[in-house]
């Protein structure tokens, strides 16, 4: 908890910093600030504790998610070479203190206990994403973006929000606790139908935010517009928040009246698994590649939040983290030469612009292969497992056709994935040897080991959720 | 610990060799396949001298009750003896050429032999399903990366052919492994067996099914074998060796292992139709070989059309079927490999695989020939060679299963017979072609390879009782499950 406040504080200090400090020296004391977050945040292990007014409420689970995701602004902090060349179009203070901002919302999402923190948490990430969309302002694209993002956003927020207060309406309660309470003692004839109306509606709000399909349509064009690092951010720290929110919400507080909604759950996976699958294998670019991926794990992840087991906690936790290695790997190779092929190939961010990679390069082809490959579930790499545990958790509790879907669908993920190998590898193109900062070179090398030693060994943090 | 350094030593090597890309990479691999193959032999004799299985227990993911946990029992043994006894030649086969210090290519290939041993040893299903997918990877790069014409299209739908069909093995043991007693489950492949032998017939119907595919895909078996004849002419020499020679033996090693023991039931309802398919795909395959214009896309064919036979006779599920199937994989192993290696060496000096091109080469190098024309019988399966053992065990025990299966199957002998000597006649005798007037003679490097070899299947042919003997003890372990 004492985490949110000094992220906050760390913010706010970083807006001031900007006035003496060169882009250098902020992004240390960024990580630097992260750092701290993510130490006071283990601090908490294993104490159960409710903050402002019973709002907020620290466990293991929620504390496993906050430090993916700080985790994930961590190695995002790490590979951001300044959003752009020159520093007076772009203001790395303000950056560097908004993503601290959105750190901070999204740690409220996945520690709330009260409705309304679950609204503020959506928002303050939601905001802090809008503005980091728009940052490369002269950029057409990029503000299209953020104006699609902002409209959309806005819409499913209001959505959320109506749908708690309906849910408010009908049991008299915004602490999770006691919603639970009152939704599994309550006759189901005894509760007002609008109840239910609520929490599709709620779930709505938080399924736009995962990008799942049919809410999915924002997601290729604000993925491709904002700035790769922010990309990055997005498809890792808002994703993991918004599944841990989901989950939270569906298995936590509408567990009582699951079969209300798993039908519409499994329905909204199996769709998100095929239009993620199927379109993200027509892209010819590797960035909206990338964002339909993101939105076909959504479908992965969906068949699982949908549980009632407490084994689907470590699932979801276990996905979460080799997801956000494995894409912030790939985004990290995408930002380097897409950077490198600006100027001389029309659309830098295309497959073709990776051809020959290996040649010159073979460390960054190297990290590339390993995260298409866990992204794709093969084994040796976290991405294996992940799927494993999303499958035998599911076929646990005999969810059958999500499960066989989603399995033709990660046939058709090898497809996709492996393209950006086979261009790498097997096709000739002139990239001549890329200097990259000894920073960026940790982070990327640290998610590639971590993905393989996951892959290896999965008990490295399996033992710990 | 034995099986831990047999298994892990390739892949240490191969990473050494693909990070620090040594100027010496042929000696260093060489050297560490033969390594291996003392290692291997170790092991095997111990096995050989108790006769009680060796095995390797280690928690890997205790929380889902996955273990690392490696067992070398007679079954085992054959294909782990296949896989270090073959790799030294397939490794040896590169001397001279502008592979054989290529630091990449040699580290891919040990690499692979890696996850074949994995999946050859593996105890814990959950292991097997990793190495079986991970020996994909290494062998892809290989193919994609050094292999022929149109490579990069015929290596990805291998690559996605093989993948789609491994998904299909992923579900069902996922779905065995929770039907497991306990908390946590165990995915050891002993408790397995005990599940799922007590399912429903319906069930195990279905099991048999997702397994079937995976392997079917991987053997390959009619008609799932469209990736095949492209992939084995694409890929590099030594690709399409360890492909023919060694990892489709990961499908037919996957049935004896796990279908068989696994699913009494399923093979009652869907076993005949898993029958009549590899039958098909022996006299399809062999029809198809006999009107080949490619000397390696014909040895392509009777590959496929061998491991039709294979699978057939072990899926009767008796104890020659199964007995046969192993000693027909070994063989087949041999001889498939020697015969690709002659094809390449043809290449090498003639810069084609075009039988009318070809001919006369007898004339010019007598060593080749004989080598050939004995791998050739081998794989023909005369008498005295080792292809004649296993053939005669698996078609008898086809016969004893049903006598029109039999009958139908035998047709193999004559049409193996029918495209193996034309394919000798039209490379060996017959007159010499512009490009093989000035054939060169075999260097000491490729006799090295090709002698062995040929003795091999000499000694496979005069000697089979040591081999059969070896896996008469698991084998029947496993017949006695199924009564």
């Amino acid at each position: 908890m004492t985490a949110i406040i000094a992220l906050s504080l760390f913010g706010i200090g970083n807006l001031f910093l900007g006035f003496w400090f060169p882009r250098k020296v902020l992004q240390i004391l960024t990580l630097l600030f992260l750092a701290v977050g993510i130490g006071l945040t283990a601090m908490d292990w294993n104490h159960e504790l409710l903050w402002f007014g019973n709002m907020f409420r620290t466990t293991n689970t929620s504390i496993n998610f906050s430090l993916i995701i700080q985790l994930a602004a961590f190695l995002v902090v790490a590979l951001s070479r300044g959003f752009g060349a020159d520093d007076e179009h772009t203001h790395p203070a303000e950056y560097y203190a908004i993503l601290l901002f959105s750190v901070v919302g999204a740690i409220l999402m996945v520690s709330f206990d009260h409705m309304i923190m679950l609204f503020v948490g959506l928002e303050i990430l939601s905001v802090a994403m809008y503005v980091l969309t728009g940052s490369d302002k002269r950029n057409l694209k990029s503000n299209e973006a953020a104006l699609k993002y902002f409209l959309m956003g806005a819409f499913a927020t209001g959505i959320l929000l109506f749908g708690i207060t309906l849910v408010y309406g009908a049991t008299r309660s915004f602490y999770v606790s006691n919603l639970a309470n009152i939704i599994a003692t309550t006759a189901p004839e005894s509760m007002p139908s609008f109840l239910y109306i609520g929490v599709l509606l709620m779930v709505v709000g938080l399924l736009f935010k995962v990008s799942a399909a049919p809410f999915h349509f924002w997601t290729p064009d604000v993925y491709e517009g904002a700035p790769t690092i922010f990309t990055m951010f997005m498809s890792t720290v808002v994703k993991t928040a918004g599944f841990a929110a989901l989950y939270h919400i569906l298995s936590g507080v509408f567990g009582g009246i699951y079969s209300t909604w798993v039908l519409t759950i499994y329905f909204i996976s199996m769709l998100t698994l095929i239009i993620g699958n199927v379109t993200a294998a027509y892209q010819v670019s590797v960035k909206r590649m990338l964002a339909y991926s993101s939105i076909s794990h959504a479908g992965y992840m969906l068949i699982t939040v949908s549980a009632k087991q407490i084994s689907s906690t470590s699932t979801i936790l276990y996905y979460s983290l080799s997801y956000t290695l494995a894409t912030v790997a790939a985004f990290a190779v995408l930002i380097i030469v897409s950077e490198y092929q600006t100027g001389r190939k029309e659309k830098p961010e295309d497959y073709s612009s990776f051809e020959g990679l290996a040649k010159n390069n073979p460390g960054l082809a190297f990290c590339f292969t390993i995260s298409l490959l866990s992204l794709a579930g093969i084994p040796l790499t976290a991405g294996f497992w992940g799927k494993f545990f999303i499958f035998s958790d599911s076929f646990n509790r005999n969810i059958i056709y999500p499960v066989i879907l989603a399995i033709l669908m990660s046939a058709v993920g090898i497809y996709y994935y492996f393209k950006g190998i086979i261009v790498m590898y097997f096709k000739d193109g002139g990239i001549e040897k890329i200097e990259i900062p000894a920073l960026f070179k940790i982070a990327l090398w640290f998610c590639t080991i971590g993905t393989l030693a996951l892959g290896v060994y999965p008990n490295l943090v399996k033992s710990l959720f | 610990m034995n099986l831990v350094f047999i298994l892990f030593f390739p892949l240490l090597i191969g990473a050494y060799l693909l990070i620090a890309k040594p100027k010496q990479a042929f000696i260093i691999s060489l050297s560490a396949t033969i390594i291996e193959a003392v290692a291997t032999g170790f092991v095997l004799y111990k096995l050989n001298e108790s006769l009680l299985p060796i095995t390797f227990t280690q928690d890997w993911i205790p929380e889902v009750g996955i273990q690392f946990s490696l067992k070398a029992d007679g079954i085992s043994g054959i294909l782990i003896g296949l896989c270090a006894l073959l790799l030294p030649f397939i490794i040896g086969s590169t001397a001279k050429t502008e592979k054989a210090n290529h630091a990449q290519y040699q580290g891919l290939m040990l690499m692979m032999q890696s996850a074949m041993m994995g999946a050859f040893l593996a105890k814990d299903a959950f292991l097997f399903y990793f190495f079986f997918e991970a020996s994909l990877l290494p062998i892809y790069f290989l193919a994609s990366k050094f292999g022929g014409e149109n490579k990069s299209a015929i290596t990805f739908k291998f690559l996605i052919y093989t993948i789609f069909g491994s998904l299909f093995l992923f579900i069902g043991l996922i779905f065995v492994y929770l039907r497991t007693p306990g908390a946590t489950h165990s995915a050891d492949i002993e408790t397995l067996y005990l599940t799922a032998r007590n399912l429903s017939a319906e069930s195990q119907g279905f099991l048999f099914m997702a397994f079937f595919i995976a392997f079917a895909i991987k053997m390959p078996i009619f008609p799932f074998h469209t990736w095949q004849p492209d992939a084995y002419t694409t890929s590099p020499s030594q690709g399409t060796m360890l492909l023919s020679g060694i990892m489709l033996k990961m499908g037919t090693y996957g049935v004896i292992r796990l279908i068989i023991p696994m699913f009494p039931l399923g093979i009652g309802i869907w076993g005949n139709t898993a029958i009549v398919l590899s039958i098909i795909g022996v006299i399809y395959g062999s029809i198809i070989a006999i009107q080949q214009k490619d000397a390696k896309r014909l040895l392509a064919y009777s590959s496929f059309a061998h491991v039709g036979l294979i699978s057939a006779g072990m899926l009767t599920q008796s104890f020659e079927g199964i007995q046969g199937a192993l000693y027909q994989m070994l063989s087949h192993g041999i001889n498939v490999i020697g015969l690709f290696f002659v094809i390449e060496i043809i290449e090498r000096r003639t810069k084609s695989r075009e039988l009318a091109q070809l001919g006369g080469i007898t004339q010019s190098s007598y060593v080749l020939t004989v080598c050939f024309i004995i791998l050739s019988l081998g794989s023909v399966a005369l008498p005295l060679t080792n292809g004649f053992i296993g053939e005669f065990i698996l078609l008898k025990s086809i016969f004893d299963y049903s006598m029109i299966f039999g009958v139908v199957a035998g047709i193999t002998i004559i049409l193996g017979a029918v495209y193996t000597l034309r394919l000798i006649q039209k490379t060996m005798f017959g007159n010499v072609s512009r490009i093989t007037t000035e054939f060169s003679k075999l260097t000491l490097e490729e006799k090295m390879v090709l002698i062995p070899l040929s003795i091999f299947v000499l000694l496979g042919g005069i000697f089979p009782n040591a081999i059969l003997h070896f896996s008469e003890e698991s084998v029947s372990q496993i017949t006695q499950l199924l009564k």
